[in-house]
């Protein structure tokens, strides 16, 4: 018999794939089965976001941060939020900054539950998926009582959030909290140590703490890896520091211990959510200053002064001092930063959005080199990936 | 809060001294403000910057957060290119900046942190920074064949094609943007308050008198 050349074959996954999360065309270059290359082609859902912003006034620019990572988009207000404040040099009201920690804390759950779930269901377990997403329901009412959004919220802005809770709200956040933890216990039992489970995830994508660093991971990514990194402890903003948790930790830096560790941060989540509302203080939720936040609408009708305070607002919009900062904030797929550059003009001269799945995603190569072509679906899934903010 | 931000600046000052007394004149500007420390340097000696920070006992940046480009059409060279640094080690960030114009390629990032990689990728495909001997210096987000580099201030926000898909050819065409209605950018700047410049049609007075 002649001898046969073989050639590498590639593979198109994607940008039309349901275990891609998104529009991710993956050029894959195999031997066989096993991965030699992995070559993300991204940018499919490029909207110019940035460019955008340049366009427009501070308070016009907050609503884009909510189609960044779709999936949890309170957070991302809240990088650009903290940024200008800082410029600013704003104080929020304490009452303000516990509805954002609270809201922060609704979206890291919101996140986790569609990244388990949905990473369950690309390795092949279909029923946590149907649980979790009635989960997500209730909180996504939670969303919208507070700002009439279930997911474009556009609740957090500079100084504050847009409006107080509405009377009865956190009683009922208060007993979902109390029942959600059945929800956990649950899941934890049919996925956690499902045999089958396991043999997709444990072992597979192994991250050392070295390679975590060297290319830029951060959040439960970083943590899966042995870090105990959490900004929220680290470098606290809005409050955190007032509030007792744990960070969880991985060992090996595989599939399993990604998964492990963001199971563990919806309990400590919950354990948070508990503490705010417990503590939750009275006042003010946005700051007092009618050049930065929109006066109430009942002082319009009688005052001009707010009336035209109002009106510069939602037009001409606030002025942000000259200079530059960048404000991250750990949200829940990793440390979501904006570089704010501002001219002294109502709008940012630059705003950079530093996205962690953009840094996450570029590390899929070294991850799956060797794997097989099942094991790049269950890495994927397991590096918490939306396109919203990778292609921005 | 107030605390942390005291102890920071104590650190970032040693972190400033360091810096200058080890790379001197490569170092050419450090600011302080906001409780971040900037420091400007020299676009050849980026690497040896980048390599100092990340292995320095004292500094210890393993992390590189973000690479992202400035544009200021107005200055010689044109672009900056800013790195942001973490240390985990001594809770630290850092902002790094260097500058360059549309020629001039930078020292890539890539052997010092690998994350550099997409970062500059971005950085080229938004700007037109080059970055000399990086790795693979295709672009990231925009479309594939797309021409122009579109967070430059020069560049239109409308852009200069679209697509559709024409049901005729069967495909996906691209063609000259048609706007329905003119691009729209209004000017804020308020006669009342804040305002320092003159206003548009002063200076004919000026000229005139």
């Amino acid at each position: 018999m002649s001898e046969q050349k073989i050639k590498n074959m590639t593979l198109n996954f994607g940008p039309q794939h349901p275990a891609a999360h998104g529009v991710l065309r993956l050029v894959l270059e195999m031997d066989g089965e096993v991965i030699e290359r992995a070559d993300p082609h991204i940018g499919l859902l490029h909207r110019g976001t940035e460019k955008l912003i340049e366009y427009k006034t501070y308070m016009q620019a907050t609503p884009y941060f909510d189609r960044l990572d779709y999936v949890a988009p309170m957070n991302q207000e809240h990088a650009f939020c903290l940024a200008i404040e800082k410029l600013m040099g704003v104080e929020v009201p304490k009452r303000g900054q516990y509805i954002r920690v609270l809201y922060a804390e609704i979206g890291r759950i919101l996140n986790h539950i569609l990244n388990l779930t949905t990473f369950a269901l690309d390795v092949g377990a279909m029923t946590p998926l149907l649980w979790g997403f009635e989960e997500r329901e209730k909180l996504m009412e939670f969303y919208e009582r507070v700002c009439g959004a279930r997911l474009h919220a556009n609740y957090f802005r500079p100084g504050g959030v847009a409006a107080d809770l509405p009377a009865g709200l956190l009683e009922d956040i208060s007993d979902w909290v109390d029942q959600f933890p059945k929800f956990v216990k649950d899941f934890d039992r049919v996925l956690t140590g499902n045999r089958i489970f396991k043999q997709r995830a444990v072992g597979i994508g192994t991250v050392t703490a070295e390679e975590a660093f060297d290319w830029g991971f951060t959040g439960p990514n970083i943590r899966a890896s042995g870090i105990a990194w959490d900004l929220r402890k680290s470098q606290p903003y809005d409050s955190y520091e007032d509030f007792d948790f744990d960070i969880p930790i991985g060992k090996h830096g595989d599939v399993y211990d990604r998964y492990l560790v963001r199971f563990e941060e919806m309990n400590q989540s919950l354990r948070i959510m508990r503490q705010v509302i417990d503590k939750m203080p009275d006042g003010p939720v946005i700051v007092q200053n009618n050049k930065v936040a929109p006066p109430a609408r009942a002082d319009m009708k009688r005052s001009m002064e707010a009336l035209i305070h109002h009106f510069k607002l939602f037009t001409e919009g606030f002025h942000v001092p000259a200079g530059e900062c960048y404000a991250a904030v750990e949200a829940p797929k990793g440390e979501f930063g904006v570089f704010l550059v501002s001219d002294g003009s109502n709008r940012p001269y630059r705003c950079k959005i530093r996205a962690p799945g953009f840094a996450h995603l570029q590390g899929m190569d070294f991850m799956s080199k060797g794997h097989m072509l099942a094991d790049v679906v269950a890495n994927i899934g397991s590096l918490d990936i939306v396109f919203g903010e990778i292609d921005r | 809060m107030s605390e942390l931000l005291s102890d920071n600046s104590v650190a970032l000052k040693d972190l400033k001294d360091l810096l200058k007394s080890h790379f001197g004149a490569d170092v050419i500007d450090t600011a302080y403000r906001y409780g971040e420390l900037t420091v400007v340097v020299k676009r050849e000696s980026i690497t040896n910057v980048l390599t100092f920070l990340r292995d320095d006992a004292g500094c210890l940046f393993k992390q590189l957060i973000d690479i992202c480009g400035v544009d200021y059409p107005e200055r010689a060279e044109r672009f900056e290119v800013v790195y942001h640094l973490l240390s985990l080690k001594h809770n630290l960030r850092i902002r790094v900046k260097v500058t360059t114009d549309e020629e001039t390629p930078v020292p890539t990032a890539v052997g010092v942190f690998n994350a550099a990689n997409w970062f500059e990728r971005e950085t080229w495909d938004m700007y037109g920074v080059f970055f000399a001997d990086h790795p693979d210096p295709r672009r990231i987000l925009t479309d594939y064949g797309f021409e122009g580099h579109p967070l430059r201030k020069d560049f239109p926000l409308t852009g200069y094609v679209e697509v559709r898909y024409d049901d005729e050819q069967k495909r996906v065409v691209y063609e000259p943007v048609k706007l329905v209605q003119d691009f729209r950018n209004f000017d804020f700047e308020s006669p009342w308050e804040g305002m320092q410049s003159i206003l548009p049609g002063d200076e004919k007075a000026e000229g005139k008198a």
